[in-house]
C-alpha cells in the first residue's frame, strides 16, 4: 500500500442519505380514477456510509430492500427520494458518459456468476472490456496484456495464461466469481458493492471468496458494501452490520456488537433463528415462547409505526403509530436501533 | 435400533457404457426407525442423487447399476424396492416413502386448489374412502402442520412460500409413510420461516414416529436437527457419525472442512480458511480418493488406492465409519 492511499484510509466514498424508492404497482379499472397511486414500498429513508478500506454489511430477509439498496447505490434504479452522495458531492446520472464515469470509481458484483458473464465470450474478453471502458488498457497491446495478468493474479487465478482464454462453462462457480471481480476491479473502482456474492456458491468455496475480498479490500484500500442474507457470515467479514426488515433499517453498529448483544427485536430473532451446531437436538428449542415468527408484512400497505410491531413480542402502544426514529443504545459508540424500547425519554410503565 | 431402510452397495450412474459418470458409487446407508439421517454435500457429491435413486424415481439417463435398497415395513417382512414392480412401486411410493422436493414450494399446481392437490393422493392411494373422509384427512393434515384448515380453498399463488412449504410437508405425511426423504426442504426459506418449519418437523416426527432422510448442504443446520449425519464427496459416502460426534471430533479432512467452512454465531471470532480448490468433476474423477487433491493431509496412498468405509476403534465404542487412510480400518474388520 502506497502513503498516500494509506492516509486516504477511512476517508468516506459514498454516501446514502434518506434514500427512498417506490415502485409504482399497475392499478385495477376499478382504481383507475381514483387518487390513491399504490406503490411498493421497497426502501424507504435509508442511511448509510461506505468508507475507504471497511466493509459495511447489509443484513435482511428476502424482500428486504436490500439488493435495491446495491442497485440504488450503482444508478441502476433512479431514486424516489434522498440522496447519494460521492465524496460528499451528491450525484444523479442517467446512462452515458456521466454514468461511465461514476461506474468507474462504484463498482457491483451480482449474485449469480453463472449469469453475469457472457457465455459466448472469454474471460480475455470480459476482462479487456472492462479495462477499455475505463482506460486502464494502457496504450500498446504489451500493456493491455500485463494488465490482464495484473487482474487474473489479484483474484488469485494463477498463471493466468491458464484461465485467460477459457470460456465461463470451463470454470467453476468459485472461479466466475472470482472473473466477475477481477472485471469489477478492471475499472479501478473506489467502491465494490456486492450484492450476495457468495450465496450460489458451493459451501466449501465461500469462505475463500470472502477471504478474497477482504485481501483486495485491504491491498486496494477499496470500501465494500456487502450484502447478505447470513448473519453469520457479516460477522466474520464486514467491520459494520446494518439489519434491515421490510425496507427501512432497523439496528445497526460494529459487526460483533450488533451480532452478540443485538438490540431491535428482530435482530434477536433472526440471530435466534440461525443454525446453532452447539444447540443439539433435542435441546430446548429458544424459540418455543413467541419471539416474532411470523412473515414479513406487504410492502404495498406497510404498517404504521414501525413495520415489525404486527410480529414483536414487545411491542407498545406507540410502536403502531409512532414511526420509530434512531436511537443509540449507549453500550458501544455507534449502535443503534430503530425500536422504541430504547427512548430513554419516555416513561416505561412499570 | 430397528432399521427401517436399509441402502447396500447402491450404485448409480448417469448414461451408459464408456461415457457414463459415476454420481453415486458403493453406498451403505442404514436408516432406523423414528431418526433423524443428515445427508450433506456439496452440489454434485450425488446426495440428491442418492434420494431419487433409492425411490427409484430417476429420470433417465440415470440407471440403477447395482445394490439394493432393503424396505422393512412395520409388520410384514423385509423387501428389496428396487425389484418392485410398477404396481407394487405404485402401491410402495407415497404410502411407505414419501419425499419432498427441492424448492417444493413450487411443485404445488398454479391451478388447482390446495383441497384438490391433498385429496388427489388419497383418491389414488385409498379409492374407497368416501369424499367426506377424504376431506376431513386433508383438513386434519393442514391443521398438523400448521395452517389453518380454512385455507383448504386457496390456490397456491394466496399463501406465502413458508405455507406452500408447509402443504408440502403436510401432503408427503398425509399417508403416515414410515421414511421421509427432504430434499433441500428450507433452503428458498428465509431463517426464521426455516427454524419453524423444521422445529415443526421435528415435533411431527415425535408424534408420529416417521423416520427422515434430511439431505441439505448446511452442515450447521444438521447438527442441530439430526441424530446422525453421513457425509458425500465425489459420489462416496466419506465419514457417518451421531450429529454430536461430527461436530466435536470430524475425522475425515473433508468434514473438517466442511464444518471449517461456516463462520460461527458466538463463540471467538477465528480466522477461517474453507477448502481450497473446487469440488471434483464427476465425469473426470481424480483417482484414489477423490478428496487428495484438495486434502491438506494428502500422503501416498491417497491418490493410488481408494479407501474402504471402515469402522475405527473408538474410546467410547460408539457407532461411526470414516473412508480415510489416515484412519485405517484395524485388522481383522471389514
Amino acid at each position: 500500500m502506497t502513503q498516500d492511499a494509506k492516509a486516504r484510509a477511512g476517508e468516506v466514498v459514498l454516501e446514502a442519505i434518506g434514500l427512498t424508492k417506490h415502485f409504482p404497482v399497475r392499478r385495477g379499472l376499478r382504481k383507475l380514477f381514483s387518487k390513491e397511486r399504490p406503490a411498493v414500498h421497497a426502501v424507504d429513508d435509508v442511511r448509510l456510509t461506505l468508507r475507504r478500506g471497511q466493509v459495511v454489511a447489509l443484513v435482511g430477509e428476502s424482500g428486504s430492500g436490500k439488493s435495491t439498496v446495491a442497485r440504488l447505490l450503482a444508478q441502476l434504479y433512479p431514486r424516489t427520494d434522498g440522496d447519494i452522495r460521492l465524496h460528499g458531492e451528491s450525484t444523479t446520472v442517467k446512462g452515458g458518459g456521466a454514468f461511465r464515469a461514476y461506474a468507474a470509481r462504484v463498482q457491483m458484483i451480482f449474485q449469480d456468476p453463472f449469469a453475469s458473464l457472457n457465455p459466448v465470450h472469454t474471460i480475455r474478453y470480459h476482462l479487456t472490456r472492462s479495462l477499455k471502458i475505463h482506460h486502464n488498457a494502457g496504450k500498446t497491446d504489451a500493456d493491455l496484456e500485463n494488465a490482464l495478468h495484473e487482474l487474473l493474479t489479484q483474484v488469485s487465478l494463477t498463471p493466468p495464461e491458464r484461465y485467460l482464454d477459457k470460456f465461463p462453462h470451463e470454470l467453476s462457480g468459485g472461479q466466475r466469481q472470482r472473473v466477475a471481480i477481477a472485471r469489477a476491479l478492471g475499472a479501478r473502482p473506489e467502491a465494490l458493492l456486492a450484492d450476495e456474492p457468495v450465496s450460489m456458491l458451493d459451501v466449501s468455496i465461500r469462505l475463500g471468496v470472502l477471504n478474497l475480498l477482504r485481501d483486495l479490500k485491504e491491498r486496494l484500500n477499496l470500501a465494500i458494501l456487502y450484502i447478505t442474507h447470513d448473519i453469520a457470515s457479516a460477522r466474520y467479514f464486514a467491520d459494520e452490520t446494518l439489519v434491515m426488515y421490510a425496507g427501512r433499517m432497523v439496528e445497526g453498529g460494529d459487526s460483533e456488537t450488533v451480532t452478540q448483544t443485538p438490540a431491535h427485536p428482530y435482530t434477536r430473532l433472526l440471530i435466534d433463528s440461525a443454525p446453532d451446531p452447539d444447540r443439539l437436538a433435542g435441546d430446548a428449542d429458544p424459540l418455543d415462547e413467541d419471539r416474532g415468527n411470523g412473515e414479513p408484512p406487504s410492502l404495498i400497505n406497510p404498517p404504521s409505526g414501525c413495520r415489525f410491531h404486527p410480529r414483536c413480542p414487545s411491542a407498545m402502544p406507540r410502536c403502531s403509530t409512532d414511526l420509530p426514529v434512531r436511537l443509540e443504545i449507549g453500550d458501544v459508540p455507534g449502535h443503534w436501533a430503530a425500536c422504541w424500547l430504547y427512548d430513554a425519554k419516555a416513561e416505561v410503565p412499570a | 435400533m430397528e432399521p427401517v431402510l436399509e441402502i447396500r452397495n447402491l450404485n448409480v450412474d448417469y448414461g451408459l457404457g464408456d461415457k457414463a459418470v459415476h454420481a453415486v458409487r458403493d453406498v451403505n446407508l442404514t436408516l432406523h426407525r423414528g431418526e433423524v439421517l443428515g445427508l450433506a454435500g456439496e452440489s454434485g457429491s450425488g446426495k440428491s442423487t442418492l434420494a431419487y435413486g433409492l425411490t427409484r424415481l430417476l429420470a433417465p439417463p440415470g440407471v440403477i447399476t447395482g445394490g439394493e435398497v432393503v424396505y422393512h415395513p412395520e409388520r410384514s417382512p423385509a423387501y428389496d424396492v428396487l425389484r418392485l414392480t410398477d404396481n407394487e412401486l405404485r402401491a410402495f411410493r407415497w404410502a411407505e416413502t414419501a419425499i419432498v422436493f427441492q424448492g417444493a414450494m413450487n411443485s404445488l399446481n398454479p391451478v388447482h386448489k390446495i383441497s384438490t392437490q391433498l385429496t388427489d393422493v388419497l383418491r389414488a392411494h385409498e379409492p374407497k374412502m368416501s369424499e367426506h373422509s377424504r376431506n376431513a384427512r386433508a383438513r386434519e393434515m393442514l391443521k398438523v402442520v400448521g395452517i389453518s384448515p380454512d385455507r383448504m380453498e386457496a390456490y397456491p399463488h394466496q399463501l406465502s412460500g413458508g405455507m406452500r412449504q408447509r402443504v408440502m410437508i403436510g401432503m408427503a405425511l398425509i399417508l403416515q409413510p414410515q421414511v421421509v426423504i427432504m430434499d433441500e426442504p428450507t433452503t428458498a426459506l428465509d431463517v426464521v420461516m426455516q427454524r419453524q418449519i423444521l422445529g415443526q418437523l421435528i415435533e411431527l416426527r415425535e408424534r408420529l414416529g416417521f423416520s427422515v432422510i434430511f439431505i441439505t448442504h448446511d452442515l450447521s443446520l444438521l447438527v442441530e436437527f439430526s441424530n446422525r449425519i453421513a457425509i458425500m464427496y465425489g459420489g462416496r459416502i466419506v465419514e457417518e457419525a451421531p450429529a454430536s460426534t461430527i461436530y466435536r471430533d470430524a475425522l475425515h479432512p473433508y468434514s473438517k472442512g466442511l464444518l471449517g467452512s461456516f463462520p460461527a454465531l458466538r463463540g471467538p471470532r477465528r480466522e477461517l480458511a474453507g477448502i481450497p480448490g473446487s469440488p471434483p468433476d464427476l465425469a473426470g474423477m481424480p483417482s484414489g480418493c477423490s478428496f487428495h487433491p484438495r486434502c491438506p493431509k494428502a500422503f501416498d496412498p491417497c491418490s493410488a488406492n481408494i479407501p474402504v468405509l471402515g469402522r475405527p476403534g473408538t474410546p467410547d465404542g460408539s457407532v461411526r465409519s470414516v473412508a480415510c487412510w489416515l484412519h485405517p480400518v484395524p485388522a481383522g474388520e471389514e
